[in-house]
C-alpha cells in the first residue's frame, strides 16, 4: 500500500495514466453529450426540458461519489498515514464541492419549469446542502492550520463524522415523501426509465468520474510539485545564509 | 504518598470544575443565559408583536437561538485548558483523553444548556406558545440537547490550535446541527398542531444516542492531535 507513497514515484504513475483517462474523458463526454442532446427521445411530460437530467444528475452523483472518495481517503490517512491520501483529500475537496453546487443550481433551474419553483425545503434539496456546507467546513479546515499534516488530519476527522449525511441523501426521497423524485435508476426492479435515456445519463455518468479523475490527479501532481519546490527554496536559502 | 484517584473521582472532579468555571465571574453559563433571553426578545420586535405569527415560530426561534447560545459558550470547551498546559495534564490521566472529553461535555450540557431549558418555557410565554405544547418543548429540548454539546464539542476540539476558530467552528458545527433542529423543532410543531410528536422525539433521540458514539471519541483525536 506505502509502494506510491513515494511522490516521485507517484508523479511517474500519473504522468502514464492521465494522457489515457483525458482521451476517455474526451471521448465519454463527446458521446454522452451527443445521445443526450440529439439522439435522445423528449419526455412526454417534461418536453425538451427533461435534457437537464443529463447534467443534473450525474452532477449529483459525482458530489455524493467525491464525498465518499474524500471520507475513504481520510479513513487511510488517519489509520495508516499514508501521506499521500491527506493530498487525495485535499485535492478533490474544492471538486466536490463545485459539483455539488452544479447539481444545486442544475436542479434549481430544472425545478422552475416543473415544479415551478426554484427551491424547495425538501429532503433531498436540504441534505444535499448540508453537503455543500460539510465540503465548505473540510476546506475552511485545510486553510485554517499552518502546518499541513495536522489541518489534513483534523479536516479528515470531519470528513468522517459528516459521512453520516450520505445515506441521509440516498434515503431522504423515501423517508421524506416530498417534491423530489424517488430513485428511477437505481432500484431493485431496474431502472424505470427508457433505455434510449439511461444511455446516455449513464455514459455522462462516467464521463464526470473521469473528469474528477483527471482533475485530482492534476491537482495532487501540482501539491506535490509545490512542496518540492518549497523545499528547494527552504534549501537554496539555508545554503545562501 | 498520596492514593492514586479512581477514575470516576477524576470524572466528577473535572465536570464539578468545569461548572464551577461556568458559572464564576465572567464564566459562559452566565453569558449563554443571558445571550439566549435578550435574542429570543428580538424576535417580536423583527416579525412584529401579532400574537398568532409569534405563537407558529415560537418553537422555532426558541431552539434556533438555544443552538446558538450552545455555539457562543463551545469554543471555551478546551481552549483555555488547551492554552494554559492542564489539557496536557488531563490528557495523561487514567481517565484518557475520551474519559476527559466526554467529562467536559458533560460540564458543558449541565452548566450551559440546562438553565437554558429552564427558562425555555418562560420564553415560550412570551412568544405566546399553544398551551399543549410546553411539555414538549421542555421534552424535545431535554432529549436533544445532549446531541448540541457531544457535536459541537467535535468542532470546538478540531478549532482548538486555531486563533479565533470560532467562525470556523460555527461553520463545522451548524452543518451537524440541522436534524437536532429539525426533529426537536418537528415534535414541538406536531404537539401544538394536534398532530403526534412521539415519532419527532425518537428520531432525536436516536440523534442524541449516536452523536454520544462518536463524540467523544472524534473530539478525543481532535484534541490529540492538538497536543502533539
Amino acid at each position: 500500500m506505502h509502494k506510491f507513497a513515494n511522490p516521485a514515484k507517484f508523479n511517474r504513475l500519473a504522468d502514464i495514466i492521465l494522457p489515457w483517462i483525458i482521451g476517455l474523458t474526451v471521448l465519454a463526454f463527446a458521446s454522452g453529450l451527443y445521445y443526450a442532446l440529439w439522439d435522445s427521445p423528449a419526455d412526454y411530460q417534461q418536453g425538451e426540458s427533461v435534457r437537464m437530467m443529463y447534467v443534473h444528475v450525474p452532477a449529483a452523483w459525482s458530489s455524493m461519489f467525491i464525498y465518499l472518495f474524500i471520507a475513504v481517503a481520510s479513513f487511510v490517512a488517519l489509520i495508516w498515514r499514508h501521506p499521500l491520501a491527506l493530498l487525495a483529500g485535499k485535492a478533490a475537496a474544492p471538486i466536490g464541492a463545485t459539483f455539488t453546487a452544479l447539481a444545486l443550481i442544475t436542479g434549481s433551474l430544472w425545478g422552475k419549469p416543473m415544479w415551478g419553483t426554484y427551491w424547495q425545503w425538501d429532503g433531498r434539496m436540504t441534505s444535499v446542502l448540508v453537503m455543500f456546507f460539510l465540503y465548505l467546513g473540510y476546506i475552511a479546515l485545510w486553510e485554517a492550520m499552518e502546518d499541513d499534516e495536522k489541518a489534513g488530519r483534523a479536516a479528515s476527522i470531519l470528513a468522517l463524522v459528516g459521512v453520516v449525511n450520505l445515506p441521509i441523501i440516498k434515503f431522504s426521497v423515501e423517508w421524506w415523501n416530498t417534491l423530489h423524485q424517488s430513485a428511477s435508476v437505481m432500484r431493485m426492479d431496474g431502472p424505470a426509465m427508457p433505455t434510449e435515456m439511461l444511455k446516455p445519463l449513464l455514459i455522462l455518468g462516467i464521463a464526470y468520474q473521469l473528469y474528477f479523475a483527471v482533475v485530482v490527479l492534476w491537482r495532487m501532481k501540482l501539491e506535490i510539485n509545490q512542496r518540492k519546490i518549497d523545499v528547494m527554496r527552504r534549501i537554496a536559502m539555508s545554503d545562501e545564509g | 504518598m498520596t492514593k492514586p484517584l479512581s477514575t470516576a473521582a477524576i470524572f466528577k472532579g473535572v465536570v464539578a470544575r468545569d461548572i464551577r468555571l461556568a458559572w464564576s465571574q465572567g464564566g459562559t453559563g452566565t453569558m449563554a443565559l443571558s445571550f439566549f433571553l435578550i435574542a429570543v426578545t428580538l424576535f417580536p420586535f423583527g416579525v412584529g408583536p401579532e400574537t398568532e405569527i409569534l405563537a407558529r415560530i415560537a418553537a422555532g426561534v426558541i431552539w434556533v437561538v438555544a443552538l446558538l447560545a450552545c455555539l457562543l459558550s463551545l469554543d471555551r470547551l478546551f481552549q483555555a485548558d488547551y492554552e494554559d498546559g492542564s489539557l496536557d495534564d488531563l490528557a495523561l490521566s487514567p481517565l484518557g483523553l475520551v474519559g476527559i472529553a466526554f467529562a467536559k461535555i458533560t460540564a458543558h450540557w449541565c452548566a450551559t444548556i440546562l438553565p437554558l431549558i429552564v427558562v425555555a418555557p418562560l420564553l415560550a410565554l412570551l412568544l405566546n406558545l399553544p398551551s399543549g405544547a410546553y411539555q414538549f418543548l421542555v421534552l424535545s429540548l431535554l432529549i436533544g440537547s445532549p446531541a448540541l454539546s457531544l457535536l459541537g464539542a467535535i468542532g470546538a476540539a478540531l478549532t482548538v490550535s486555531v486563533r479565533r476558530g470560532g467562525v470556523l467552528m460555527s461553520l463545522l458545527v451548524l452543518p451537524l446541527y440541522i436534524p437536532t433542529l429539525i426533529f426537536g423543532v418537528g415534535a414541538v410543531d406536531a404537539a401544538s398542531m394536534m398532530g403526534n410528536p412521539l415519532p419527532h422525539l425518537a428520531l432525536l433521540g436516536a440523534v442524541s444516542l449516536l452523536s454520544l458514539l462518536i463524540a467523544p471519541f472524534a473530539a478525543a483525536g481532535a484534541l490529540r492531535l492538538a497536543l502533539e
